[in-house]
């Protein structure tokens, strides 16, 4: 390990995100992100478990299950990653082997590196193995480097509105993917804009407070790092929505790395990524490409399990890396992340 | 050497160094009104460097992408628009009227830089 790749992970481990938790504190959530960690919701108070614990619970499956894949990168080949398309496959790998089969895939955005075609024809080869046939998109702002992303559109979005926001029922589950990577504005961060807010108001009027919502999106709809831009400047007034709503979770990609934090009825959710991970916020002078020891790659890459239970409406999302670190989950508390 | 040519010595010197000082300030003078007319501007760790760049009416401005990560140089009032940098690609563009040109990372728009043309 170089000194340099030490410096940051250290760096990491020493004080994530400024919130006060220190190596032993992080070591601890990480323990329970090497073997994932469930947290369910009912009636808005969070209570959190080890993953561990979880699967010896007489194998109870939710009513249903589907997974959450991001920032695969495709075409990324620098030395943070050489391989995306590899690491890719292994989450591939890592959802087939699910002891539930899930219904659909979700991929939150940045499917490719640059936009080019050869590279969402590399996805689309490895996603083709995936058990679930059913995989929904949305775009990242790197698959709408080049024209605006009609090719996206073409690819992944047809039937969508404006720029490829869309919504679908699934067994009493209304999801909405929403795109907050179009017409972005200088200084702003992530971006939903006026016709997209209007739709999404709308949509979501034709439905009881008691169905469960999970919206998705590349960018994160709260804000986590506005430095970094990682947040959405109108997140709130899509927010603002979903008030009324029993059970709302939002599942976002883009900061390539685990946050969470509940709000009310509202829980965030962020995923890894598959290709690389980045810093921390604060941690490092600016986003980017993380570079690890290939060995403890694997440990920072991964996909994200989620559960719903007809009888408690509740949502449970379990991230699991893409190599088991083989240390047994640790201890038991609430709020992974301590957001 | 006698009275006569001491002065003459003199003056001729004094004449050099006139005309040696006239040379050095019309050079300075050269430099302030006409710099070098192509200008350089660093993307690195998600920051346009420097992130103000001042040139005169003609100049090139060339940015260049050190980061693992693609950007673009996008301007605000749609003056110029660079086609997606990945890294140590570059672009160019040639400011051919005075006024100060504001521009960003359309991929990463908390990036803001400008160009001053005068």
């Amino acid at each position: 390990m170089t000194d340099k790749n030490k410096d940051l992970i250290d760096q990491k481990l020493q004080d994530l995100n400024n919130d006060g938790v220190d190596r032993r504190g992080f070591l601890k959530c990480m323990a329970w992100a090497g073997t994932g960690l469930v947290w369910t919701m009912s009636g808005g108070i969070p209570s959190s478990r080890a993953f561990a614990k979880t699967t010896h619970r007489s194998g109870r499956h939710g009513d249903f299950s589907f997974v959450q894949i991001s920032d695969s990168h495709i075409g990324f080949n620098k030395p943070a990653n050489p391989d995306v398309t590899a690491t890719l496959q292994v989450a591939i790998n890592k959802i087939n082997a699910l002891p539930q089969k899930p219904d659909f895939i979700i991929h939150t955005g940045d499917l490719s590196q640059l936009s080019k075609p050869s590279e969402f024809d590399t996805l689309d080869q490895v996603l083709k193995g995936a058990s679930a046939k059913q995989i929904y998109f949305v775009p990242g702002e790197h698959d709408m480097l080049t024209d605006n992303g009609e090719q996206f559109l073409q690819r992944y979005g047809k039937g969508t509105e404006g720029s490829g926001w869309y919504s679908f029922d699934h067994k009493g589950v209304h999801f909405v993917g929403l795109v907050n990577v179009a017409n972005l504005k200088a200084g702003g961060m992530g971006s939903l804009g006026h016709e997209q807010l209007e739709w999404l108001e709308d949509d979501l009027k034709g439905h009881s407070a008691s169905t469960p919502i999970v919206l998705f999106a590349h960018i994160p709809l709260w804000t986590i790092y506005p430095d970094w831009g990682w947040g959405t400047d109108d997140s709130e007034q899509a927010l603002s929505y979903v008030k009324r709503f029993g059970s709302v979770t939002v599942l976002n990609g883009h900061i390539h790395q685990i946050m969470q934090k509940v709000e009310g009825k509202v829980s965030f959710h962020t995923a890894m990524s598959t290709a690389f991970p980045q810093p921390a916020p604060g941690t490092a002078p600016s986003a980017g490409p993380m570079k690890v020891p290939a060995d403890q790659l694997q440990r920072v890459l991964g996909i994200t399990d989620v559960n719903y239970l007809v009888s408690g409406r509740s949502l449970a999302v379990v991230d699991s890396l893409l190599a088991d670190s083989g240390s047994p989950a640790s201890g038991n508390g609430s709020g992974a992340g301590g957001r | 050497m006698n009275r006569k040519n001491a002065w003459i010595a003199s003056f001729t010197a004094s004449v050099a160094i006139g005309i040696a000082l006239l040379v050095a300030g019309s050079t300075t003078v050269k430099a302030n009104d006409q710099p070098a007319a192509n200008a350089e501007v660093k993307i690195d760790n998600f920051v346009f460097g420097p992130q103000t760049i001042t040139v005169p009416v003609g100049a090139t401005v060339t940015w260049t992408n050190k980061d693992d990560i693609p950007h673009t140089a996008v301007s605000t009032d749609g003056v110029f628009k660079s086609k997606v940098m990945d890294t140590d690609e570059k672009f160019s563009f040639k400011f051919t009227k005075a006024g100060t040109y504001s521009y960003y990372c359309s991929v990463h728009p908390k990036m803001t830089g400008q160009v001053v043309v005068q």
